[in-house]
């Protein structure tokens, strides 16, 4: 169990390392278009030439042979085995910014120009698949996070004043909360996001959706902790200090918010993955983060057209992103949940 | 029939707090549907202001809510501008089809998790217990669009079934039993996607409470007569062990929903979800109002059919409902 709980962290912890110096583990800018390279494969790496083994990969340049064959609308590449590029690390090549203030242009790795290393292959612009998974993925998990954050506090607060006050404040947010929850989700987020403006800049598009997202979320995080601020409003020990003379606020910060941080922590693994997953949907749907700023769904919407789904198999890479993220963070949840009982019980 | 009236006045109070809190998020909208339109140099501003009030659009909220609540009560459920029409008739014509595909998902979910559950709590521990569980919290966290995308992509590339629309293009032509299968191998894909992604939560319920019935001493009592496992499961365990999926089954209606909608878009089945998405883009607000009101309707139509399932099937609520009486 613990060693299970250890290596989920260190994974959790690795996967955000990467996101969050995406630009320095993406060889190139994400946006930067390769007009002569449409829907190229992912790069082989080549360890064997003509003069041997080598323990540095190479990769080869590649043409675009579209038109060899007439009847061909597939764009084709062949590998053109003389010249070889060399894997190297720690280059510097295309400058970014770190955090958003820290210009620098170093990469973890890369070939000399004008070789070019697409370890995922590209989209229909020829821009690197996998630079535009790191940098995209930044945006979709920290649209994730920032959702749950405003899910949990919007909820948890609500869910303190109805269970900390109870009687028609109570009975009216439970209501509230009962509305929100009859609601299929997709529904909702795709009716509130109608009544917002269609085309945004990107930092107010991620800042509505997330706000979005979020808020329409809060009810069940307020149920949860309405249930525990309730069970723990009568222990004896709250009893006493109000007995002292606490305050609401006192008992509040002191007693009754410390029970229900297991709860909240075990919430925020269970709902990023699902936020993620939202902003995905809404992204999918044209409806968040634009062209050409990358994030997870809307790179999977280019395959909407079946032709793209079929033949360019690559760039499903995204999903797998997801599927990975999403498991991570829900065998976390689980492991969180199955504490948290064994405490309560 | 107290209880059914009771919960009858609620789902109805819950429909007008949906549209009430629609309303309110109207108010806050800071476009409307003819924002492009004043881009058009050729439509002059009178136009507009002319065909907002035509619309009724400059009136204040509460004349709208009224308004629209009364056309509600006609079963009109407002006024489409993007389409000209009134708003119910257009989301009916496609609210059967996502009738069609949402209704034969549930019962197919039913149908393969309430056995699934059994079983896996039957051989708790068990190796197929294990691979049942695995398999659920693989499903369970992998995101309903990936599933979708992925599954969409191995039908496209393996020819396996008919993929995009309800219907072939020569559909007309066909007789009606070839017509039935048509829709039928259209509908395989999108109903199997929402199996997949709805059954994982559903076989986790049923396991779970088909487990706390396992260990009730009437339980035991029946074993030490001698029942078969069989008769055990299904006879005494199975009906106690329903109550809490059952009342599952709202709950899971929700996600269904929500489900179908994604599938819908991405398999291009032409039900609710693709016009309530048009309609998102188009910002024609009286047709997304009215697609959020006809899922809540689902939901609790949903619901109230749970209920009354549950009245039917256990006495204990039917006491219950007759002491409240």
């Amino acid at each position: 169990m613990r060693t299970k709980t250890a290596i989920l962290v260190a994974l959790l912890a690795g996967l955000h390392v990467v996101l969050l110096f995406a630009g320095f583990f993406a060889p190139y800018d994400p946006t930067t278009q390769n007009r002569d390279l449409p829907y190229a494969p992912p790069t082989r790496l080549h360890f064997k030439d003509s003069s041997g083994f080598h323990f540095r990969p190479f990769v080869c340049a590649r043409t675009n042979v579209l038109g060899d064959q007439p009847d061909s609308y597939q764009e084709d590449y062949k590998e053109d085995r003389s010249h070889e590029y060399p894997l190297q690390f720690f280059v510097s090549g295309t400058s970014y910014k770190l955090f958003g203030i820290y210009q620098t242009g170093a990469h973890l790795f890369g070939v000399a120009e004008p070789g070019k290393v697409l370890l995922f292959g590209t989209d229909a612009y020829g821009r690197d698949e996998l630079s535009r998974v790191l940098v995209g993925g930044q945006i979709s998990v920290a649209a994730g996070i920032t959702a749950t954050f405003i899910a949990l506090l919007a909820g948890s607060i609500l869910g303190i004043i109805a269970g900390f006050y109870g009687r028609w404040v109570d009975e009216s947010l439970m209501g509230l909360t009962e509305l929100f929850l009859s609601l299929p989700w997709l529904y909702f987020l795709l009716g509130v996001r109608a009544f917002l403006p269609l085309h945004l800049s990107t930092i107010r598009t991620f800042f509505l959706l997330t706000g979005v997202i979020g808020l329409i979320g809060w009810a069940r995080p307020a149920r949860l902790v309405r249930g525990m601020v309730l069970s723990s409003r009568n222990r004896n020990y709250v009893l006493a200090a109000r007995g002292f003379g606490g305050s609401d606020f006192y008992l509040l910060r002191r007693h009754i918010l410390p029970e229900t941080l297991g709860l909240l922590l075990t919430q925020a693994a269970l709902l990023v993955p699902r936020y993620i997953a939202a902003e995905a949907t809404l992204s999918f749907f044209g409806l968040g983060v634009n062209e050409p700023v990358p994030s997870w769904g809307n790179m999977l919407s280019t395959l909407q057209q079946y032709s793209v789904l079929v033949s360019y198999g690559w760039l499903l890479a995204p999903a797998c992103a997801l599927v990975v993220t999403s498991v991570i963070y829900s065998s976390l949840a689980d492991v969180f949940h199955s504490r948290l009982k064994s405490y309560s019980t | 029939m107290n209880y059914l009236g009771r919960r009858l006045v609620r789902a109805v109070l819950l429909l007008i707090g949906v549209s009430a809190l629609c309303f309110l998020f109207t108010e806050m909208a800071p476009g409307s549907f003819f924002d492009e339109m004043r881009l058009n140099p050729q439509i002059s501003l009178e136009t507009i202001a002319a065909l907002r009030s035509h619309y009724g659009l400059d009136q204040p909220l509460l004349v709208r809510y009224g308004r629209w609540m009364k056309s509600a009560l006609h079963a009109d459920l407002g006024y489409s501008i993007a389409y000209n029409t009134p708003v119910a008739p257009l989301l009916w014509s496609r609210a059967k089809n996502t009738l069609l595909l949402t209704t034969s998902a549930l019962v197919l979910t039913w149908i393969v998790s309430i056995p699934l559950g059994v079983w896996a709590a039957n051989r708790r521990g068990g190796l197929l217990d294990k691979t049942i569980n695995l398999a659920n919290s693989f499903l369970v966290s992998v995101p309903e669009l990936v599933i979708a995308v992925a599954l969409l992509a191995i039908a496209v590339r393996w020819r396996i079934l008919r993929v995009g629309g309800m219907m072939s293009a020569d559909y007309e032509g066909l007789s009606a039993w070839a017509k039935l299968q048509d829709v039928l191998l259209h509908l395989a894909l999108p109903a199997f996607i929402l199996v997949l992604c709805e059954s994982a939560v559903i076989v986790r319920h049923v396991r779970a409470s088909v487990l706390e019935v396992l260990g009730a001493p009437y339980v035991q009592a029946a074993r030490g007569f001698g029942i078969s496992r069989a008769r055990l499961l299904f006879r005494h365990v199975l009906p106690v062990a329903a109550n809490p999926a059952i009342s599952l089954l709202g709950f899971s209606l929700a996600g269904l929903l929500s489900g179908s909608l994604l599938v819908e878009v991405v398999c291009g089945w032409p039900g609710l979800g693709p016009l309530i998405l048009e309609a998102t883009l188009s910002r024609d607000l009286c047709l997304v109002i009215g697609g959020i009101m006809f899922s809540a309707l689902f939901m609790v139509g949903g619901n109230l059919v749970a209920d009354i399932m549950l009245l039917a099937l256990d006495p204990r609520i039917r006491r219950e409902a007759a002491d409240a009486h």
